[in-house]
């Protein structure tokens, strides 16, 4: 067969499909919406730990540790410290913070200028803010760190106040693991609607497919317009579920961006992006083709033509 | 072109519908298969058409031993065959055009050429004109002439046909032999289930008796009268 005929015969058992499909538009549309809702569920989720993530801006990176060298350390030892720290794995910056240049910070941001003026002497000693590498942020890493610092009989107290910013990292992971699992069992819902639809249209048409093997149809050949019919079921799905998370995101548009403002911030909520949407047109064509796939393969065998 | 050799085939439910039958149909022929309602008639068909296996024997068609054909060359070998039914088995839901094309659309063949040949095959069978038509807005005979044309728009080298005359009046049934008989004039062999003892005469042509599933009698020009006497 050549290549111009195969094409044909694809092109027509699609549009044969896509036909058969708008004539029966009200199940057509009730099918799509089944899986629509299925897709858009996961899809949704996914984007609320986009937007949840990029709402907190950088603060779930924002693991750093303050070491405070005690108050006898001086500078030029807080600095060669700051260099050997520098030389170990796992460690992205260490920035040395005089003790003049602490209170002299302290002195502008925290309003006690006055007050600080009254002091003697500065009660603050040298301090080392360390920032470890992406990479080694776990909190076992974390707490290796940490002790490391602290060993150092130079070092007064090493404070590591990140355990916010590693609660909020782990209800993203949760999160994110229960978007595994709704796009799990609802790609299986998916796919079992599929499964059914299509095997409600091969046994509506029963005597077609016993014709078309009587006069030597190939199982490919009768099982075509089926894996069509699911592939179209898929896009279609696809395409609802896009509709109802842009209906979603443009319902939730203004209280988010109230909430935002009542923060300080101008965040306004993020679409899903071409990667995700990449997603859910592939995971509609791919679950719409394989439910149509798995029933027409269980159910076209059986159907072989009586005379 | 078809050869039986001591076949036997018992269905699941435990009938022996046929029991030790033989016979050879030359390439070519036109044979009459005929018999009681019950005799074995539709299961010596099926058998031909593959959709029956025998239980015991051998059934070879066109070279080839149906036993042993794989699943997976039975399309192949049905595309080498035109069958006609009494009920026709048009889609009642598709154009005569389409019913037609379909062994052609079927086997792959380019567009041209389908359009080209399912007109050719209608025009055959006097229809040319309502291939946009619906199988229900035809009359019977119409309808069973639609039937024929699909069977024979491949140019499949074997026909068979089980009482294609079952549900026509007498004229419509001789019209629809002649047509058969014009087919097998020129080389295709045809093979047809009746129970029309009238058209078998008219038609003078080998006819094989079947009763009970056994063969009771072969013999040319429907010159088989204990037949009639049986019925």
């Amino acid at each position: 067969m050549s290549p111009a005929i195969f094409g044909t015969r694809h092109l027509q058992a699609l549009l044969g499909s896509l036909g058969r499909l708008k004539r029966n538009a009200v199940a057509t549309l009730l099918t799509l919406l089944v899986i629509g809702l299925a897709l858009a569920l996961p899809a949704a989720l996914g984007l609320f730990i986009t937007n949840a993530q990029s709402a907190t801006g950088g603060f779930s990176q924002a693991i750093d540790m303050s070491v405070y060298l005690k108050s006898d350390v001086p500078l030029a030892k807080a600095r060669q410290l700051a260099a050997d720290a520098r030389q170990r794995a796992g460690i992205a910056q260490v920035t040395v913070i005089a003790a003049d240049e602490g209170l002299e910070q302290f002195r502008r941001y925290s309003g006690f200028g006055a007050a600080l003026d009254a002091l003697k002497s500065n009660p603050l000693p040298n301090v080392l803010h360390v920032v470890p590498r992406r990479d080694a942020s776990s909190e076992a890493q974390l707490q290796l760190l940490r002790g490391y610092f602290a060993a150092w009989p130079e070092v007064d107290v090493v404070q590591l106040d990140t355990d916010w910013v590693l609660r909020f990292n782990a209800i993203l992971a949760v999160l994110r693991r229960l978007v595994l699992i709704a796009a799990a069992l609802l790609g299986a819902g998916v796919l079992a609607v599929v499964g059914n639809t299509i095997r409600l249209e091969i046994l509506n048409r029963r005597a077609e497919i016993e014709v078309t093997k009587l006069v030597g149809g190939t199982n490919a050949f009768v099982r075509r317009p089926f894996l069509y019919t699911g592939l179209l079921y898929g896009v279609g799905g696809a395409a609802l579920a896009w509709v109802i998370l842009e209906i979603a995101l443009l319902v939730l548009d203004q209280p988010v961006a109230t909430l935002a403002q009542l923060y300080g911030s101008r965040y306004a909520l993020q679409g899903p992006s071409g990667q995700v949407l990449g997603a859910l047109f592939g995971g509609g064509m791919v679950l719409g083709w394989l439910g149509a796939w798995i029933s027409a393969h269980r159910h076209l065998r059986s159907i072989e033509p009586r005379a | 072109m078809i050869l039986f050799e001591r076949v036997s085939k018992r269905y699941p439910n435990g009938r022996e519908a046929l029991t030790n039958v033989s016979f050879r149909i030359e390439s070519g022929e036109m044979v009459f298969l005929t018999g009681r309602s019950g005799a074995g008639k539709s299961t010596v068909l099926k058998l031909v058409a593959l959709l029956e296996r025998p239980t015991r024997g051998t059934v070879t068609v066109n070279g080839k031993s149906t036993g042993a054909l794989k699943a997976r060359h039975i399309p192949a070998f049905r595309r080498q065959l035109g069958v006609v039914f009494q009920d026709h088995k048009l889609l009642a839901d598709r154009p005569i055009f389409d019913n037609v094309a379909l062994p052609l659309v079927v086997a792959g063949a380019p567009l041209k050429e389908i359009d080209r040949r399912a007109r050719a095959a209608l025009d055959q069978v006097g229809l040319l004109g309502k291939e946009r038509m619906l199988p229900a807005e035809l009359s019977v005979g119409e309808q069973q002439r639609v039937g024929i044309a699909r069977a024979v728009v491949s140019k499949p080298p074997l026909i068979i046909a089980d009482e294609p005359t079952g549900n026509l009046d007498p004229d419509l049934s001789l019209e629809v032999m002649r047509l058969f008989r014009r087919f097998s004039d020129v080389g295709v062999t045809v093979l047809v289930a009746t129970h029309d003892q009238h058209i078998v005469r008219e038609l003078a042509k080998r006819e094989i008796v079947l009763a009970s599933g056994e063969i009771q009698g072969q013999g040319d020009g429907g010159a088989l009268p204990h037949v009639v006497a049986t019925r």
